[in-house]
């Protein structure tokens, strides 16, 4: 991995993407949401509030959950991102993903990216996912619609089906 | 936004060096404040200096009598700790904002920041731990100075904070309900001979009250708290929350830090 130094203002980021190699010039004070969004065109990741409130910019940089939006892009040199694009590894959905569905646990849908982003992380982190575990872990994310109950019983559903390795990672 | 240039700082001598040569030059921890201000206007560095690839900054090492803290480590690590000798950091780490934030903020860029509202200044000055800078040693009784204001020269790093193990210790903080932020805050931790009491997001500085200290030196338990009540003299005063208001917590959160002493050692 090259030094990371800017002289000009212009940084050349190297890293990986839902699995894919990228680099490019960036400016040092680009957001990784920013990023994400602007500079790959993967629009799943959202910007609710842009001061790391709402967490619906959750993704994961070498496996743990953070705030893109409060994370330069510079940081995530030499790391590994993975965004919504890139959770379920193929062109199929993350058992997550599909839990969201069946428990009707999305309304406008704007929160969900970040909410499943999280859900993937606790199921990963924990060896039992309890309802109480999930509403201590999605402290940091927030829906302004459904009012939650869905969303606990999804994750809990997809954690399960996860665990059940439909589709380990 | 104002723009900055960056350097992932290789060694710590070479973060020295950086921030000895610029002024304007910040160092970037875990980001988790620095950016949000950032974002608002309220810092405009020249140069981030970022610490992430130094070695050895992010350890969390355990001795016979004391813990030490790398002034890297994420707050989601600290608090995975199974034993952390009854100095109730775990406790404490888990608590602060959320899973996203605590997996990148780390403890040294908290107490550098020193904002009156954070949770880990009150764990250090509490727990009489001692700050460990690049070229020094600093008592937590003079490391916090005022309004985010720390004893640290312009070009000195927090390396690691040793923290000595204690009988028991107890966090407990009111929350902004919106912010997450300290609204009022005691950490009490039990020497065994003595009692140390810190107080934060009341003042505009972290602080140890020591009348109570003295109280509870005498009998560790919330019943020595009867007749006690705090003044709202120097208090924080804003939309948030009346001084008067917060005199009124601020006994009230001792008091459920002492009930926590006796919780689960961590």
């Amino acid at each position: 991995m090259p030094a990371l130094e800017s002289a000009t203002h212009l940084l050349e980021l190297a890293l990986e993407v839902n699995g894919r190699p990228v680099r490019q010039a960036i400016e040092p004070g680009l957001l990784l949401v920013e990023f994400i969004r602007e500079q790959l065109g993967l629009t799943g990741t959202h910007v609710g509030c842009d001061t790391s409130q709402c967490g619906c910019c959750t993704v994961h940089v070498d496996g743990a959950a953070v705030k893109s939006c409060t994370m330069l892009a510079v940081q995530a040199h030499g790391k590994s991102v993975t965004t919504i694009e890139g959770l379920a590894g193929g062109n199929g959905l993350h058992p997550l993903q599909e839990a969201f569905m069946a428990h009707h646990a999305l309304q406008c849908g704007f929160c969900t990216p970040g909410m499943i982003m999280m859900a993937d992380a606790i199921a990963r982190e924990n060896d039992e996912v309890t309802p109480e575990l999930v509403r201590a872990q999605l402290h940091g994310n927030l829906c302004r619609c459904t009012g939650y109950l869905n969303i606990v019983d999804a994750v809990v559903a997809g954690a399960a089906a996860m665990r059940g390795g439909a589709h380990s990672r | 936004m104002h723009a900055f240039d960056y350097i992932r700082a290789a060694s710590l001598a070479e973060a020295e060096r950086l921030l000895g040569s610029d002024p304007e030059a910040k160092l970037l921890a875990g980001g988790q404040t620095l950016l949000p201000a950032w974002k608002h206007g309220l810092n405009a560095p020249s140069l981030l200096i970022d610490l992430q690839d130094i070695g050895g900054l992010s350890e969390l090492s355990i001795e016979r009598d004391t813990i030490t803290v790398g002034a890297m480590a994420r707050h989601a690590k600290v608090a995975r700790l199974e034993d952390s000798g009854a100095t109730g950091l775990a406790m404490l780490a888990a608590g602060i904002a959320d899973p996203q934030v605590r997996n990148l903020g780390t403890i040294g860029g908290s107490i550098a920041n020193n904002d009156p509202a954070a949770d880990y200044p009150a764990a250090v000055l509490g727990l009489n731990a001692t700050v460990i800078t690049n070229r020094r040693a600093i008592a937590a009784d003079r490391f916090f100075t005022d309004l985010f204001s720390t004893a640290l020269e312009p070009d000195e790093i927090i390396v690691a904070v040793r923290f000595p193990k204690v009988l028991r210790a107890g966090y407990f903080k009111v929350a902004n309900p919106a912010s997450g932020y300290v609204t009022v805050g005691a950490f009490v931790a039990d020497f065994g001979d003595h009692v140390r009491v810190a107080i934060n997001g009341a003042r505009t500085c972290v602080y140890r009250d020591e009348a109570c200290e003295r109280l509870l030196s005498e009998d560790l338990s919330t019943d020595a708290l009867h007749d006690y009540a705090v003044a709202p003299d120097n208090l924080n005063d804003d939309l948030h929350a009346s001084a008067n208001y917060r005199a009124h917590l601020i006994p009230r959160a001792i008091a459920r830090a002492i009930q926590r002493l006796n919780e689960t050692p961590s």
